[in-house]
């Protein structure tokens, strides 16, 4: 495999790790928003124990994610600065009101309700800020004026797919994020907050799916490159949807305790589901990482020193993963935690 | 306004709010530390009060941190693309590493946080002992980065600009990088270390406190009096090592700190006073003969450059000189006051007067300041550089014309969120004070 493209997969895998953080981070803030006030406050409750400990970490896969960009592709940062100045700033400072007023709410008690609130909407305001990235760089939405790149403002906040991204990312959002927390709830043995999640999980699935469809139909007309090979890697896309429905099916199975549904391994098939799509896009993509002005060739770094990043890569995760693992106990597994009232 | 001044303006109030929570985030794990070991030694309860009544505030300062530190990463590649795409290519390492580092620190936080009363006393010791580490080492890491911009190595760069020659690890161990980064670490060791003694000094000035929560403070205030008079002597002698640094690589910014227009044997240290571009020399300031070639290189006779050596346009902004006399002004009283108090406690064997408590309040507020100035001086000291006679910042910087407006938008937040974390901190101290900790403990 060649360098470049080595890098690129090692960005789109760190992509998914933070697509998949990121919707339950957000997701469980928006859960908990929903069900804060509520009867139904368990699932609340459930939603708030998860994030609790996780927000940091997903954070942290934010700037990873960042930090491989700029360092994988310095050449790119140039175009990448220039165009995403906007959307990325005003993500970020949401996304600042959004963590301080997180952990400000467990110090604060009597301005929950405020800060609940804050915390459920940037849960859905800061995702549709960055998928709409993902529409940038299919193509049309940036000029040049005297050598310098412009976003065209006009052109993308009137062009149908930009919400159409952004529904997908919601619908993609909550769906993960009902699946994982139905998952979650089964391990504190939480009925109430299990049947919650998974009554959202049977609705939103087979709509993002929709959505996700319908999505590529808005692509604007100088993308149909992607569409092209979109529809020539149709097996990657066919498998996972096919994943998907293995996944979908297995909610319904009825178990011996009455309860239906094989949480466990519908999330699994669910991770896989994105996992493929995400790859067969990342492919689908090539070698474009803004089209038509930016090919993965021109953006990258020398190898020597994308080598020595890798290195570091290897080790820096190496060394993380009791630390994971400790932490998976801790907070995914532990009665202690998972229970407590 | 010039999209160039607006761009160093975000990105300057940006670090300058990080750096307040970054500072704390860096040495308050170190001050837990200290109190978990303690408490394990000395089996006190009050020193597991203290580490759990500290981790409480950290953890509200660490939610600041980390989102200031995250806008300040992202911003950094948005703002100064140019930059970046050096950076890139030549000093990515770091960057990367400081990464896992702050894994480490948020992994373990979390743990530490909310996992504490499930782990055995061994683990949770691991655990802080890991935020700190992983805490430390992100600031060593990304003062690397700023370390390299002001002594850049290992690369060669072509008159159009093209880098060539890369030789990562020279660019890693660049020659400012050991002293810059103990600099970095010690100072924001000393600077929590006052802004304790502050807090345990403005809480014993009160006359209605018991016996318990006064003995409580005492020990707190002797953790910081302590850890402080190291730490802030440790500054000042590796601050001697870093003027001596910039005297070998990077005199004109020495001559910028010092307001020294000629070439000169037997230089004089220039203290206080503002540096005039009329006069050529500095206004208003105590001279000490002799003291600066000394300080320079530990000679009488070191022959010190100044500014004219150089073409004006190249001279950092001349208040520069201000800047450093408040970071070295500031780190010296610190030291004095912290050998005082200590003189104090144990040689006249006496009680605090209100006084020199009073003093103690101030001192942490004031180690915060020279943070910045310090902060201020070397940023603004390399001017016109961003990457020190390689990248001026003009180049580098993004030509978006968005910039204005978002310098005001983020204004606007980080003045709110002083104000958040401030009232955040009040609300939750004043409904869980110390005496309530004391009393359910039933002393």
């Amino acid at each position: 495999m060649e360098a470049s493209t080595l890098a690129i997969t090692i960005l789109w895998s760190l992509l998914f790790v933070y697509s998949i953080l990121g919707s339950l981070d957000f997701g469980a803030g928006f859960w908990g928003m929903i069900y804060g006030k509520k009867e139904e406050k368990s699932a609340a409750q459930i939603a708030n124990r998860f994030l609790s400990p996780t927000w940091e970490v997903t954070n942290v896969f934010l700037v990873i994610f960042v930090v491989s960009v700029v360092t994988f592709f310095p050449f790119a940062t140039t175009l990448l600065g220039s165009v995403l100045l906007v959307p990325v700033a005003l993500g970020i400072l949401l996304l600042t009101i959004r963590t301080t007023f997180m952990v400000f709410q467990h110090h604060a008690g009597k301005y929950q309700d405020l800060l609940r609130l804050t915390s459920g909407f940037t849960g859905l305001i800061i995702p549709a800020l960055l998928v709409s990235i993902l529409p940038i760089t299919l193509g049309g939405f940036v000029i040049f004026e005297n050598d310098y790149p412009r976003l065209q403002y006009g052109e993308l906040l009137t062009h149908p797919t930009l919400y159409m991204h952004i529904l997908f990312g919601l619908s993609t959002e909550l769906f993960i994020s009902a699946m994982f927390l139905m998952d979650y709830a089964k391990e504190a043995e939480d009925w109430d907050a299990y049947d919650t999640f998974r009554k959202h999980s049977l609705w939103l699935g087979p709509i993002s799916i929709a959505i996700a469809m319908l999505t590529i139909g808005t692509f604007p007309s100088e993308a149909s490159w992607i569409v092209e090979n979109i529809q020539q890697n149709w097996i990657a896309f066919g498998l996972s949807l096919l994943f998907f429905l293995i996944g979908y099916a297995l909610l319904f199975v009825k178990k011996k305790d009455g309860h239906r549904g094989l949480a466990r391994f519908a999330v699994i098939m669910i991770g896989l589901q994105y996992a493929v799509a995400i790859y067969a896009y990342g492919s689908a993509h090539l070698p474009y990482l803004i089209y038509p002005d930016l090919t993965i060739a021109d953006g990258f770094t020398n190898p020597e020193t994308f080598y020595q990043m890798l290195i570091v890569y290897a080790v820096g995760f190496g060394i993380l993963i009791p630390a994971f693992i400790l932490f998976w106990r801790l907070f995914l597994k532990d009665r202690r935690y998972l229970k407590q009232e | 306004m010039d999209i160039v001044v607006m761009a160093r303006a975000l990105f300057g109030t940006s670090l300058g709010f990080h750096i307040i929570y970054a500072t704390i985030g860096v040495g308050l794990p170190v001050m837990i530390i200290i109190a978990e070991v303690l408490h394990f030694i000395k089996k006190d309860p009050d020193y597991a009060l203290m580490a759990k009544r500290w981790t409480k505030g950290f953890a509200i300062l660490l939610a600041v941190s980390i989102a200031s530190g995250t806008i300040v990463g992202v911003m950094i590649s948005l703002l100064f693309p140019d930059f970046m795409e050096i950076v890139g290519q030549v000093i990515a390492l770091p960057f990367q590493m400081e990464i896992f580092a702050f894994l480490i620190e948020a992994v373990f936080m979390s743990i530490y946080l909310y996992a504490a009363d499930r782990l055995p006393p061994t683990l949770r010791l691991v655990s802080i002992i890991s935020v700190a580490l992983g805490a430390t080492a992100s600031a060593i890491l990304i003062t690397d980065v700023h370390a390299w911009m002001n002594t850049p190595a290992g690369f060669n760069i072509t008159p159009d600009g093209e880098i060539t020659d890369v030789d990562t690890w020279a660019a890693f161990f660049n020659p400012s990088f050991g002293v810059t980064a103990m600099h970095v670490t010690l100072s924001a060791y000393t600077t929590v270390a006052f802004l304790i003694a502050s807090i345990a000094a403005l809480r014993l000035m009160r006359r209605k406190i018991s016996s318990a929560e006064r003995t409580y403070h005492k020990k707190a205030l002797t953790i910081a009096l302590y850890f402080g008079a190291l730490m802030s002597l440790a500054t000042a002698i590796n601050g001697h090592d870093t003027a001596q640094m910039l005297h070998e690589y990077n005199p004109r910014k020495l001559a910028a700190a010092e307001g020294l227009f000629e070439t000169q044997r037997y230089a004089p240290l220039s203290i206080g006073g503002y540096t005039s571009l009329e006069d050529q020399r500095v206004k208003y300031a105590i001279e000490i003969p002799y003291a600066l070639s000394f300080l320079a290189d530990d000679r009488f006779d070191t022959e010190v450059i100044g500014l004219n050596e150089f073409p004006e346009e190249l001279w950092p902004p001349l208040y520069v000189h201000i800047l450093f006399n408040v970071m070295v002004g500031i780190g010296t009283v610190l030291i004095l006051v912290a050998f005082l108090a200590l003189f104090w406690k144990h040689v006249l064997k006496r009680e605090f007067p209100n006084w020199l408590l009073a003093i103690l309040v101030v001192s942490g507020p004031l180690a915060m300041i020279a943070i910045e100035a310090g902060w201020c001086f070397s940023c603004i000291g390399r001017q016109p550089w961003t990457i020190n006679q390689v990248l001026r910042t003009e180049d580098a910087a993004t030509k978006s014309n968005s910039v204005g407006f978002l310098f005001y938008l983020f204004m606007t937040l980080y003045i709110t969120l002083l104000f958040v974390t401030g009232f955040v901190m009040r609300y939750y101290f004043k409904h869980n004070p110390v005496r309530e900790d004391l009393e359910a403990r039933g002393v």
